[in-house]
Protein backbone atom coordinates (compact mmCIF):
# COMPACT_ATOMS: atom_id res chain seq x y z
CA UNK A 1 0.00 0.00 0.00
CA UNK A 2 1.11 3.28 -1.04
CA UNK A 3 0.87 5.50 2.55
CA UNK A 4 0.67 9.43 1.75
CA UNK A 5 3.15 11.15 3.54
CA UNK A 6 3.44 14.29 1.98
CA UNK A 7 -0.36 15.38 2.32
CA UNK A 8 -0.09 14.13 5.87
CA UNK A 9 3.00 15.85 6.78
CA UNK A 10 1.18 19.17 5.38
CA UNK A 11 -1.90 18.42 7.72
CA UNK A 12 -0.08 18.06 10.54
CA UNK A 13 1.80 21.14 9.96
CA UNK A 14 -1.38 22.44 9.48
CA UNK A 15 -3.26 21.63 12.05
CA UNK A 16 -0.31 22.47 14.85
CA UNK A 17 0.02 26.17 13.31
CA UNK A 18 -3.63 26.49 13.36
CA UNK A 19 -3.31 25.50 17.73
CA UNK A 20 -0.83 27.69 17.91
CA UNK A 21 -2.00 30.66 16.36
CA UNK A 22 -5.98 29.86 17.92
CA UNK A 23 -3.86 29.19 21.75
CA UNK A 24 -2.08 33.18 21.06
CA UNK A 25 -5.76 34.09 20.33
CA UNK A 26 -6.98 32.56 23.44
CA UNK A 27 -3.87 34.13 25.46
CA UNK A 28 -5.70 37.59 25.90
CA UNK A 29 -9.16 35.97 27.11
CA UNK A 30 -10.55 34.79 23.77
CA UNK A 31 -11.67 38.03 22.82
CA UNK A 32 -8.78 39.85 21.23
CA UNK A 33 -9.00 41.70 18.03
CA UNK A 34 -5.65 43.33 16.33
CA UNK A 35 -6.29 46.84 17.16
CA UNK A 36 -5.56 49.30 14.25
CA UNK A 37 -1.90 49.66 13.62
CA UNK A 38 -1.70 51.90 10.86
CA UNK A 39 -1.20 55.37 11.95
CA UNK A 40 -2.92 57.22 8.79
CA UNK A 41 -5.80 54.86 9.70
CA UNK A 42 -5.71 55.59 13.40
CA UNK A 43 -5.38 59.28 12.83
CA UNK A 44 -8.49 59.19 9.97
CA UNK A 45 -10.65 56.97 11.77
CA UNK A 46 -10.14 57.27 15.32
CA UNK A 47 -10.79 60.84 15.72
CA UNK A 48 -14.19 60.65 16.07
CA UNK A 49 -14.53 57.40 17.79
CA UNK A 50 -12.40 54.20 18.37
CA UNK A 51 -10.67 53.35 15.71
CA UNK A 52 -12.87 50.16 14.84
CA UNK A 53 -10.59 47.12 14.36
CA UNK A 54 -10.78 45.81 10.67
CA UNK A 55 -11.20 41.91 12.08
CA UNK A 56 -14.97 43.06 13.48
CA UNK A 57 -16.68 43.27 9.87
CA UNK A 58 -15.79 42.10 6.67
CA UNK A 59 -13.91 43.10 3.36
CA UNK A 60 -17.36 44.20 1.89
CA UNK A 61 -19.07 46.14 5.03
CA UNK A 62 -15.78 48.28 4.76
CA UNK A 63 -15.55 48.88 1.20
CA UNK A 64 -19.35 50.18 1.53
CA UNK A 65 -18.46 52.28 3.82
CA UNK A 66 -15.57 53.80 2.51
CA UNK A 67 -17.32 54.73 -0.86
CA UNK A 68 -19.92 57.03 1.07
CA UNK A 69 -17.80 59.12 3.64
CA UNK A 70 -19.43 62.06 3.46
CA UNK A 71 -22.68 60.74 4.79
CA UNK A 72 -20.93 58.45 7.62
CA UNK A 73 -23.86 58.13 10.19
CA UNK A 74 -25.47 61.48 9.77
CA UNK A 75 -21.50 62.92 10.00
CA UNK A 76 -18.53 63.60 6.90
CA UNK A 77 -15.96 62.03 7.59
CA UNK A 78 -14.97 62.51 3.86
CA UNK A 79 -11.30 62.40 3.03
CA UNK A 80 -9.17 63.07 0.13
CA UNK A 81 -9.26 60.81 -2.95
CA UNK A 82 -5.53 58.81 -2.41
CA UNK A 83 -6.09 58.70 1.56
CA UNK A 84 -9.47 57.03 1.31
CA UNK A 85 -7.67 54.61 -1.49
CA UNK A 86 -5.13 53.57 1.43
CA UNK A 87 -7.55 53.47 4.13
CA UNK A 88 -9.97 51.18 2.42
CA UNK A 89 -6.64 48.63 1.43
CA UNK A 90 -5.57 48.51 5.16
CA UNK A 91 -9.48 47.80 6.54
CA UNK A 92 -9.84 45.34 3.19
CA UNK A 93 -6.61 43.91 4.06
CA UNK A 94 -7.40 42.89 7.77
CA UNK A 95 -11.07 42.38 7.90
CA UNK A 96 -13.22 39.44 9.28
CA UNK A 97 -13.29 37.60 6.17
CA UNK A 98 -9.47 38.36 4.62
CA UNK A 99 -6.15 39.00 6.75
CA UNK A 100 -8.47 39.48 10.35
CA UNK A 101 -9.61 35.92 10.09
CA UNK A 102 -8.33 34.54 12.81
CA UNK A 103 -9.63 37.56 15.49
CA UNK A 104 -12.99 37.36 13.99
CA UNK A 105 -14.10 34.85 16.40
CA UNK A 106 -17.39 34.59 16.76
CA UNK A 107 -18.72 38.00 15.73
CA UNK A 108 -19.15 37.12 12.13
CA UNK A 109 -21.35 34.46 13.42
CA UNK A 110 -24.58 34.62 11.24
CA UNK A 111 -23.09 37.12 9.22
CA UNK A 112 -23.31 36.53 5.03
CA UNK A 113 -19.96 38.18 4.56
CA UNK A 114 -20.96 40.06 1.52
CA UNK A 115 -24.09 41.52 2.76
CA UNK A 116 -22.08 44.80 3.87
CA UNK A 117 -23.37 45.71 6.62
CA UNK A 118 -22.32 49.00 8.60
CA UNK A 119 -22.58 48.46 12.10
CA UNK A 120 -20.72 46.26 14.46
CA UNK A 121 -23.33 46.51 16.67
CA UNK A 122 -25.89 45.40 14.62
CA UNK A 123 -24.26 42.44 14.21
CA UNK A 124 -26.43 39.46 16.13
CA UNK A 125 -23.54 38.16 17.79
CA UNK A 126 -22.33 41.39 19.27
CA UNK A 127 -26.41 42.28 20.07
CA UNK A 128 -26.15 38.88 21.60
CA UNK A 129 -23.31 39.83 23.88
CA UNK A 130 -24.78 43.16 24.83
CA UNK A 131 -28.18 41.40 25.48
CA UNK A 132 -28.00 41.80 28.65
CA UNK A 133 -26.70 45.13 29.71
CA UNK A 134 -29.52 47.12 31.03
CA UNK A 135 -31.06 49.84 29.47
CA UNK A 136 -29.59 52.63 31.59
CA UNK A 137 -26.20 51.89 31.38
CA UNK A 138 -26.65 52.43 27.26
CA UNK A 139 -28.26 55.84 28.64
CA UNK A 140 -25.36 56.74 30.98
CA UNK A 141 -23.79 60.10 30.43
CA UNK A 142 -20.51 58.46 30.41
CA UNK A 143 -21.71 55.94 27.24
CA UNK A 144 -24.15 57.85 25.31
CA UNK A 145 -23.23 55.59 22.45
CA UNK A 146 -23.54 51.64 21.93
CA UNK A 147 -20.36 52.60 19.81
CA UNK A 148 -18.20 53.99 22.77
CA UNK A 149 -16.63 50.81 23.24
CA UNK A 150 -13.86 52.10 25.98
CA UNK A 151 -16.65 53.32 28.19
CA UNK A 152 -17.13 49.67 29.35
CA UNK A 153 -14.35 47.93 27.76
CA UNK A 154 -10.80 49.17 28.92
CA UNK A 155 -8.60 47.44 26.65
CA UNK A 156 -10.44 48.47 23.72
CA UNK A 157 -7.82 50.81 22.22
CA UNK A 158 -5.75 47.31 22.89
CA UNK A 159 -8.03 44.85 21.36
CA UNK A 160 -8.80 43.47 24.34
CA UNK A 161 -12.60 43.21 24.85
CA UNK A 162 -12.63 40.79 28.27
CA UNK A 163 -13.83 43.04 30.63
CA UNK B 1 -7.25 99.11 22.13
CA UNK B 2 -8.37 95.94 20.72
CA UNK B 3 -5.44 96.35 18.13
CA UNK B 4 -2.94 96.71 20.72
CA UNK B 5 -4.68 93.02 22.03
CA UNK B 6 -4.58 91.48 18.68
CA UNK B 7 -1.03 92.61 18.10
CA UNK B 8 0.29 91.11 21.19
CA UNK B 9 -1.78 87.97 20.55
CA UNK B 10 0.21 87.56 16.94
CA UNK B 11 3.33 88.33 18.57
CA UNK B 12 3.00 86.02 20.92
CA UNK B 13 1.32 83.19 18.68
CA UNK B 14 4.52 84.13 16.30
CA UNK B 15 7.36 83.64 19.21
CA UNK B 16 5.18 80.17 20.14
CA UNK B 17 5.37 79.54 16.26
CA UNK B 18 9.23 80.74 16.77
CA UNK B 19 10.68 77.55 16.54
CA UNK B 20 8.71 75.68 13.41
CA UNK B 21 10.47 77.67 10.32
CA UNK B 22 8.12 79.42 8.35
CA UNK B 23 5.52 78.95 10.37
CA UNK B 24 2.28 77.42 8.78
CA UNK B 25 -0.10 78.95 11.25
CA UNK B 26 1.10 82.07 10.08
CA UNK B 27 0.53 81.57 6.65
CA UNK B 28 -2.92 80.21 7.36
CA UNK B 29 -4.15 83.01 8.99
CA UNK B 30 -2.93 85.49 6.45
CA UNK B 31 -4.49 83.21 3.92
CA UNK B 32 -7.90 83.73 6.06
CA UNK B 33 -7.53 87.80 6.20
CA UNK B 34 -6.70 88.06 2.44
CA UNK B 35 -9.93 86.26 2.11
CA UNK B 36 -11.67 88.04 4.58
CA UNK B 37 -10.48 91.53 3.31
CA UNK B 38 -11.66 90.03 -0.25
CA UNK B 39 -15.05 89.39 1.27
CA UNK B 40 -15.06 93.04 2.71
CA UNK B 41 -13.11 95.53 2.50
CA UNK B 42 -14.39 96.96 5.62
CA UNK B 43 -12.17 94.00 7.19
CA UNK B 44 -9.79 95.34 10.09
CA UNK B 45 -8.15 92.26 11.58
CA UNK B 46 -9.04 89.58 13.20
CA UNK B 47 -10.86 89.62 16.88
CA UNK B 48 -10.13 87.11 19.89
CA UNK B 49 -13.32 88.04 21.17
CA UNK B 50 -15.33 87.32 18.25
CA UNK B 51 -13.73 83.85 18.11
CA UNK B 52 -14.89 83.16 22.13
CA UNK B 53 -18.29 84.16 21.18
CA UNK B 54 -18.45 81.96 17.67
CA UNK B 55 -16.21 78.98 19.91
CA UNK B 56 -19.23 79.20 22.80
CA UNK B 57 -22.17 80.29 21.65
CA UNK B 58 -25.33 77.59 21.05
CA UNK B 59 -26.53 77.81 17.62
CA UNK B 60 -29.76 76.71 16.95
CA UNK B 61 -29.26 75.47 12.47
CA UNK B 62 -26.98 73.09 12.83
CA UNK B 63 -27.57 69.33 14.97
CA UNK B 64 -29.36 69.02 17.71
CA UNK B 65 -26.93 67.38 19.59
CA UNK B 66 -24.06 69.37 19.19
CA UNK B 67 -25.34 72.94 19.31
CA UNK B 68 -21.82 75.05 20.09
CA UNK B 69 -18.04 74.45 19.36
CA UNK B 70 -18.19 73.62 23.14
CA UNK B 71 -20.13 70.53 22.84
CA UNK B 72 -17.41 68.57 22.19
CA UNK B 73 -14.09 70.52 22.83
CA UNK B 74 -15.69 71.57 26.29
CA UNK B 75 -15.84 74.68 27.98
CA UNK B 76 -12.40 75.35 28.73
CA UNK B 77 -10.23 75.65 25.81
CA UNK B 78 -7.42 74.73 27.69
CA UNK B 79 -8.96 71.38 28.82
CA UNK B 80 -9.46 68.07 26.81
CA UNK B 81 -12.68 67.61 25.20
CA UNK B 82 -14.65 64.82 24.34
CA UNK B 83 -17.01 63.48 21.21
CA UNK B 84 -20.36 62.34 21.31
CA UNK B 85 -18.97 58.92 20.70
CA UNK B 86 -16.29 58.89 23.87
CA UNK B 87 -13.21 59.79 22.10
CA UNK B 88 -11.34 62.18 24.22
CA UNK B 89 -10.08 65.90 22.34
CA UNK B 90 -7.15 67.13 23.33
CA UNK B 91 -7.23 70.67 24.45
CA UNK B 92 -7.42 73.13 21.35
CA UNK B 93 -5.57 76.02 22.95
CA UNK B 94 -2.37 76.49 21.31
CA UNK B 95 -0.16 77.20 24.74
CA UNK B 96 -1.63 73.41 26.26
CA UNK B 97 -1.22 71.05 22.72
CA UNK B 98 1.26 73.39 20.77
CA UNK B 99 1.20 70.61 17.79
CA UNK B 100 -1.94 71.96 17.07
CA UNK B 101 -3.18 73.93 13.60
CA UNK B 102 0.49 73.48 11.71
CA UNK B 103 -0.90 71.63 9.17
CA UNK B 104 -3.18 73.64 7.24
CA UNK B 105 -4.86 70.65 5.45
CA UNK B 106 -6.08 69.24 8.86
CA UNK B 107 -7.48 72.53 10.15
CA UNK B 108 -9.40 73.15 7.15
CA UNK B 109 -10.74 69.40 6.79
CA UNK B 110 -12.06 69.84 10.98
CA UNK B 111 -13.23 73.06 10.19
CA UNK B 112 -15.62 72.14 7.07
CA UNK B 113 -16.92 69.18 8.91
CA UNK B 114 -17.64 71.24 12.49
CA UNK B 115 -18.90 74.16 11.08
CA UNK B 116 -20.92 72.63 9.35
CA UNK B 117 -22.21 70.43 12.16
CA UNK B 118 -22.90 72.99 14.49
CA UNK B 119 -23.61 76.08 12.21
CA UNK B 120 -25.22 74.21 9.62
CA UNK B 121 -22.98 76.05 7.08
CA UNK B 122 -19.22 76.57 6.39
CA UNK B 123 -17.70 79.21 8.51
CA UNK B 124 -16.10 82.39 6.67
CA UNK B 125 -12.42 83.34 6.67
CA UNK B 126 -13.21 86.54 9.03
CA UNK B 127 -14.97 83.10 11.33
CA UNK B 128 -11.67 80.98 11.04
CA UNK B 129 -9.51 83.56 11.58
CA UNK B 130 -11.09 84.76 14.58
CA UNK B 131 -11.59 81.51 16.14
CA UNK B 132 -7.87 80.22 15.53
CA UNK B 133 -6.97 84.07 17.14
CA UNK B 134 -8.52 83.07 20.28
CA UNK B 135 -6.70 79.37 20.12
CA UNK B 136 -3.32 80.69 19.42
CA UNK B 137 -4.17 83.39 22.56
CA UNK B 138 -5.61 80.70 24.95
C1 LIG C 1 -16.32 63.18 11.78
C2 LIG C 1 -16.43 62.10 12.72
C3 LIG C 1 -16.14 60.69 12.22
C4 LIG C 1 -15.06 60.24 11.51
C5 LIG C 1 -13.88 61.05 11.03
C6 LIG C 1 -15.25 58.81 11.34
N1 LIG C 1 -16.43 58.41 11.92
FE1 LIG C 1 -17.12 56.50 12.03
N2 LIG C 1 -18.80 57.16 13.01
C7 LIG C 1 -19.05 58.48 13.33
C8 LIG C 1 -20.35 58.57 13.98
C9 LIG C 1 -21.03 59.84 14.48
C10 LIG C 1 -20.85 57.24 14.05
C11 LIG C 1 -22.17 56.78 14.67
C12 LIG C 1 -21.90 56.54 16.14
C13 LIG C 1 -23.12 56.18 16.94
O1 LIG C 1 -23.94 55.42 16.48
O2 LIG C 1 -23.20 56.66 18.08
C14 LIG C 1 -19.84 56.38 13.44
C15 LIG C 1 -19.94 55.00 13.34
C16 LIG C 1 -19.00 54.17 12.76
C17 LIG C 1 -19.11 52.73 12.69
C18 LIG C 1 -20.26 51.89 13.22
C19 LIG C 1 -20.18 51.69 14.72
C20 LIG C 1 -21.23 50.74 15.21
O3 LIG C 1 -22.31 51.20 15.64
O4 LIG C 1 -21.00 49.53 15.13
C21 LIG C 1 -18.00 52.27 12.04
C22 LIG C 1 -17.66 50.82 11.74
C23 LIG C 1 -17.20 53.44 11.70
N3 LIG C 1 -17.82 54.57 12.16
C24 LIG C 1 -16.01 53.39 10.99
C25 LIG C 1 -15.27 54.52 10.61
C26 LIG C 1 -14.13 54.48 9.74
C27 LIG C 1 -13.57 53.25 9.06
C28 LIG C 1 -13.67 55.77 9.65
C29 LIG C 1 -12.48 56.28 8.83
C30 LIG C 1 -12.60 56.22 7.41
C31 LIG C 1 -14.54 56.61 10.45
N4 LIG C 1 -15.50 55.82 11.00
C32 LIG C 1 -14.39 57.99 10.63
C33 LIG C 1 -18.23 59.56 13.12
C34 LIG C 1 -17.01 59.53 12.46
C1 LIG D 1 -22.46 49.76 28.14
C2 LIG D 1 -21.26 48.95 28.19
C3 LIG D 1 -20.73 48.33 26.89
C4 LIG D 1 -20.43 48.96 25.70
C5 LIG D 1 -20.62 50.44 25.34
C6 LIG D 1 -19.88 47.95 24.82
N1 LIG D 1 -19.82 46.75 25.47
FE1 LIG D 1 -19.06 45.00 24.75
N2 LIG D 1 -19.65 44.04 26.44
C7 LIG D 1 -20.23 44.62 27.55
C8 LIG D 1 -20.56 43.60 28.52
C9 LIG D 1 -21.19 43.84 29.89
C10 LIG D 1 -20.16 42.37 27.94
C11 LIG D 1 -20.30 40.98 28.51
C12 LIG D 1 -19.18 40.80 29.50
C13 LIG D 1 -18.44 39.53 29.33
O1 LIG D 1 -19.02 38.55 28.92
O2 LIG D 1 -17.23 39.56 29.58
C14 LIG D 1 -19.59 42.68 26.64
C15 LIG D 1 -19.06 41.72 25.78
C16 LIG D 1 -18.40 42.03 24.59
C17 LIG D 1 -17.71 41.07 23.76
C18 LIG D 1 -17.57 39.60 24.07
C19 LIG D 1 -16.49 39.44 25.08
C20 LIG D 1 -16.71 38.28 26.02
O3 LIG D 1 -15.85 38.11 26.90
O4 LIG D 1 -17.72 37.59 25.91
C21 LIG D 1 -17.19 41.73 22.69
C22 LIG D 1 -16.36 41.17 21.55
C23 LIG D 1 -17.58 43.13 22.85
N3 LIG D 1 -18.29 43.27 24.01
C24 LIG D 1 -17.28 44.12 21.93
C25 LIG D 1 -17.74 45.42 22.03
C26 LIG D 1 -17.53 46.43 21.01
C27 LIG D 1 -16.76 46.22 19.71
C28 LIG D 1 -18.14 47.57 21.46
C29 LIG D 1 -18.24 48.91 20.73
C30 LIG D 1 -18.67 48.86 19.35
C31 LIG D 1 -18.73 47.27 22.75
N4 LIG D 1 -18.48 45.97 23.06
C32 LIG D 1 -19.43 48.19 23.53
C33 LIG D 1 -20.47 45.97 27.72
C34 LIG D 1 -20.34 46.94 26.75
C1 LIG E 1 -19.01 66.68 17.01
C2 LIG E 1 -17.85 67.07 17.80
C3 LIG E 1 -17.16 68.39 17.44
C4 LIG E 1 -17.72 69.65 17.39
C5 LIG E 1 -19.17 70.05 17.69
C6 LIG E 1 -16.66 70.56 17.04
N1 LIG E 1 -15.50 69.86 16.86
FE1 LIG E 1 -13.71 70.64 16.24
N2 LIG E 1 -12.89 68.77 16.27
C7 LIG E 1 -13.53 67.61 16.66
C8 LIG E 1 -12.64 66.48 16.52
C9 LIG E 1 -12.97 65.02 16.84
C10 LIG E 1 -11.41 67.00 16.03
C11 LIG E 1 -10.15 66.20 15.65
C12 LIG E 1 -9.42 65.73 16.86
C13 LIG E 1 -8.23 66.54 17.21
O1 LIG E 1 -7.76 67.35 16.41
O2 LIG E 1 -7.75 66.37 18.34
C14 LIG E 1 -11.61 68.44 15.88
C15 LIG E 1 -10.65 69.30 15.39
C16 LIG E 1 -10.85 70.64 15.13
C17 LIG E 1 -9.89 71.50 14.47
C18 LIG E 1 -8.51 71.08 13.96
C19 LIG E 1 -7.49 71.18 15.06
C20 LIG E 1 -6.07 70.99 14.60
O3 LIG E 1 -5.27 70.55 15.43
O4 LIG E 1 -5.75 71.26 13.45
C21 LIG E 1 -10.47 72.74 14.37
C22 LIG E 1 -9.87 73.96 13.72
C23 LIG E 1 -11.79 72.64 14.98
N3 LIG E 1 -12.00 71.36 15.44
C24 LIG E 1 -12.66 73.70 15.08
C25 LIG E 1 -13.96 73.60 15.57
C26 LIG E 1 -14.90 74.70 15.58
C27 LIG E 1 -14.62 76.12 15.10
C28 LIG E 1 -16.07 74.21 16.09
C29 LIG E 1 -17.40 74.94 16.26
C30 LIG E 1 -17.89 75.65 15.07
C31 LIG E 1 -15.86 72.79 16.38
N4 LIG E 1 -14.57 72.47 16.06
C32 LIG E 1 -16.83 71.93 16.86
C33 LIG E 1 -14.83 67.51 17.08
C34 LIG E 1 -15.76 68.55 17.12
Amino acid sequence: MNIPYRPIALACIALLFSGLVLNRAQAGGGHYYAPVADPMVKEECGSCHLAFAPAMLPASSWRRMMADLGNHFGDDASVDADTAARITRYLVDNAADTGGQRFNDKLMRGVAMNNAPLRITELPRWQREHREVPDWEWRHKEVRSKANCVACHAGAERGYYDD
Amino acid sequence: MHHTLITLISLAAALLAGTAAAGPRDDLLAGYAAAARTASPAFAGFSAARGKDLHTRAFAAGKADTPACTSCHGQDPRGPGRTLTGKSIEAMALSVTPARYGDPAKVEKWFKRNCNEVLGRACSAQEKGDWLTYMAGQ
